[in-house]
């Protein structure tokens, strides 16, 4: 049984690692990269069997920094509250490989590096990515880690597509999917929010048609009121309300005066869009916003979710949180009901939380217990005598 | 309560598909898998139930039964099982006709209201029952419906539902003959198997 609440205990002090993939990957769009760069941590040891990796996947805006700190920094990685000794993801138990996917802006081959081509930056010209490409890509590191196969493949949001994608493309390659928050493709209002950031960047005339860089701008103004729109719409009106209210930042609505009036919510979008645009790039966002839209599990599979999980061997945990709008428990429940029809093994949990789609990030103790049981279950598993692996 | 377990397995089909109503801590999916090989899944509100369920590595699916089960296709089972709950359902005859539309058999265990303990616990003491087996008091209960054996019968004559077995249970009458000469009287706990 897991420890009733998360404990304080990290991994500790991490460092990243930069892989050089020399195979040529060949991404959905019919382009090459013939080589690409991975940025990657590792945390926990890999078993001698090589059976007890986990894979990470990120979402739209995440890196490969998910768990411990970095040397004289104070902020852990995204996901430290769920990956660490004695937590959900134990690290004690597993060998957890956290990457940043190509296409993204922390250090792998993406939109910011040299095209070897033309000698120049990709900028805008970086070709187009599907969720398969990151399989692909992390498929790759797979087996210059030396792992046949995963324990399990984990991700929430576009990290919950991903390990789908990978029940699909490599059935006999991972034992367990947990796919939290998440969907098998996104609906037409989801879609509507990602071109409404897409047409916010472009707007923006430093954004140089995705060529900024070049000319030493970045559509900072334009990237920032993307991400407010997002963080919106990862949040719930309930939670929204319950943290900043209609309460001022500045000013007195009472007071009759001209003065300057602010919203707490106005100056707190404002922050975390500027703190986003300064750490994340434009046409990245662009390029993974499109991925996300173009997702459709079972497009190949005549459409028929179904049809799409039948070629899956690996079990499932599939969570939702009630009050997440954005990736609506509904669409996880499809994905249940497709895994329950296509006789896969499937628990699927509807987490009471207020904090919208951003929950799947944060502390929450029934989402910390379900995920701790499902993995302990697993790490018991790799350790029976005969089975394991299979 | 393993005693209807053991009746369960009987009637449950070596690797077929169960799907358990109310499944609780998964017990009797985990040993309907550990016997028959079932492919099983429960469906449970209860979080702690549910995360038993995730431990023992029962699948277990997170819905609440009286929201409907519009999500499940029509004989996608071949046994959906019901232990202990449909006096909890709000209508539970259409509850039931769902077990039979998605189903092809479906196997119910349920409290009996005529058995002679509770009966003489309401003609003597002039109080509703609070028994081991219905250990609420009548404003807490979830058990919003009480029936006996016979209403039973009734509504799966009047639904035109087919009783494949019956089985009853009861600790203190082992006697099978009291059992078939009154069941409702000394039926504790009725486990039906049924189709349509």
């Amino acid at each position: 049984m897991l420890s009733d609440s998360p404990t304080d205990q990290s991994i500790g002090i991490v460092t990243s690692q930069t892989v050089n993939i020399k195979q040529p990957l060949k991404l959905a769009c019919g382009l090459v990269l013939e080589t690409h760069n991975l940025v990657y941590e590792t945390y926990g040891e890999l078993n001698s069997l090589k059976s007890n990796g986990i894979l990470l996947c990120h979402a739209l805006s995440g890196d490969h920094h998910a768990a411990g700190f970095y040397a004289g920094d104070s902020k852990p990685g995204w996901w430290d509250h769920y990956v660490g000794p004695g937590k959900p993801i134990d690290t004690d138990k597993f060998f957890v490989v956290s990457l940043n996917n190509i296409g993204s802006c922390f250090g792998s081959t993406g939109p910011t590096s040299i095209n070897p081509d033309t000698g120049k930056l990709w900028g805008a010209d970086f070709p187009s990515l599907r969720a398969r490409d990151w399989v692909e890509s992390q498929k790759m590191l797979m087996e210059h880690l030396g792992i046949d196969c995963w324990a399990t493949v984990i991700g929430g949001s576009l990290g919950g597509m991903q390990a789908m994608r990978w029940s699909l493309e490599y059935p006999d390659k991972l034992l367990n999917a947990v796919v939290i928050a998440s969907s098998m493709k996104l609906t037409a209002q989801n879609i509507a929010f990602n071109e409404i950031a897409r047409r916010a960047i472009k707007s923006d005339p430093d954004f140089c048609d995705g060529h900024y860089l070049e000319q030493n701008k970045a559509p900072l103004r334009g990237l920032a009121l993307a991400r407010m729109i997002g963080h919106v719409t990862y949040l719930s009106d309930e939670l929204m309300g319950q943290k900043f209210g209609r309460q001022l930042r500045i000013g007195d609505l009472i007071d009759k005066s001209n003065d300057p009036i602010e919203f707490q919510i106005e100056s707190y979008l404002n922050y975390q869009g500027d703190k986003f645009s300064d750490s994340f790039d434009a046409n990245s966002y662009i390029l993974i916003t499109k991925m996300l839209d173009y997702f459709d599990l079972s497009r190949e599979y005549n459409n028929d979710p179904v049809a799409a999980f039948a070629h899956a061997q690996c079990d499932f945990l599939v969570m939702a949180f009630s009050s997440d709008w954005r990736f609506a428990p509904q669409r996880s429940r499809e994905i249940a009901d497709a895994l329950m029809s296509a006789g896969k093994s499937v628990s699927y949990v509807e987490i009471e939380s207020d904090k919208g789609h951003d929950a799947f990030l944060l502390p929450n103790d029934r989402y910390e217990q379900a995920l701790g049981s499902y993995l302990s279950r697993v790490a018991d598993g790799l350790n029976a005598p005969l089975g394991d692996g299979q | 309560m393993n005693q209807d377990f053991d009746i369960i397995h009987d009637w449950i089909t070596p690797s077929t598909r169960v799907l358990d109503l109310g499944c609780g801590d998964g017990a009797l999916l985990l040993s309907l898998q550990q016997k028959h090989n079932i492919l099983g899944y429960g469906l449970e509100v209860d979080p702690q139930a549910i995360n038993q369920c995730i431990a023992r590595g029962v699948n277990v699916i997170e819905q609440d039964l009286n929201k409907g089960l519009t999500n499940f296709a029509d004989g996608s089972f071949d046994t959906v099982v019901m232990t202990q709950a449909l006096q909890a359902m709000r209508l539970p005859h259409l509850v039931l006709d769902e077990m039979l539309r998605i189903g092809r058999e479906c196997i119910i265990t349920f409290p009996n209201f005529g058995y002679w303990r509770t009966r003489a616990y309401l003609n003597f003491r002039g109080r509703m029952p609070v028994t081991k087996q219905l250990a609420y008091q009548w404003y807490d209960t979830p058990n919003i419906h009480f029936f006996t054996y016979a209403d039973f019968e009734t509504l799966c004559v009047e639904r035109n539902i087919n009783i494949l077995h019956r089985q009853c249970i009861a600790e203190h009458f082992p006697d099978t003959k009291l059992k078939s000469l009154w069941p409702n009287l000394f039926t504790q706990t009725a486990v039906y198997h049924l189709s349509r």
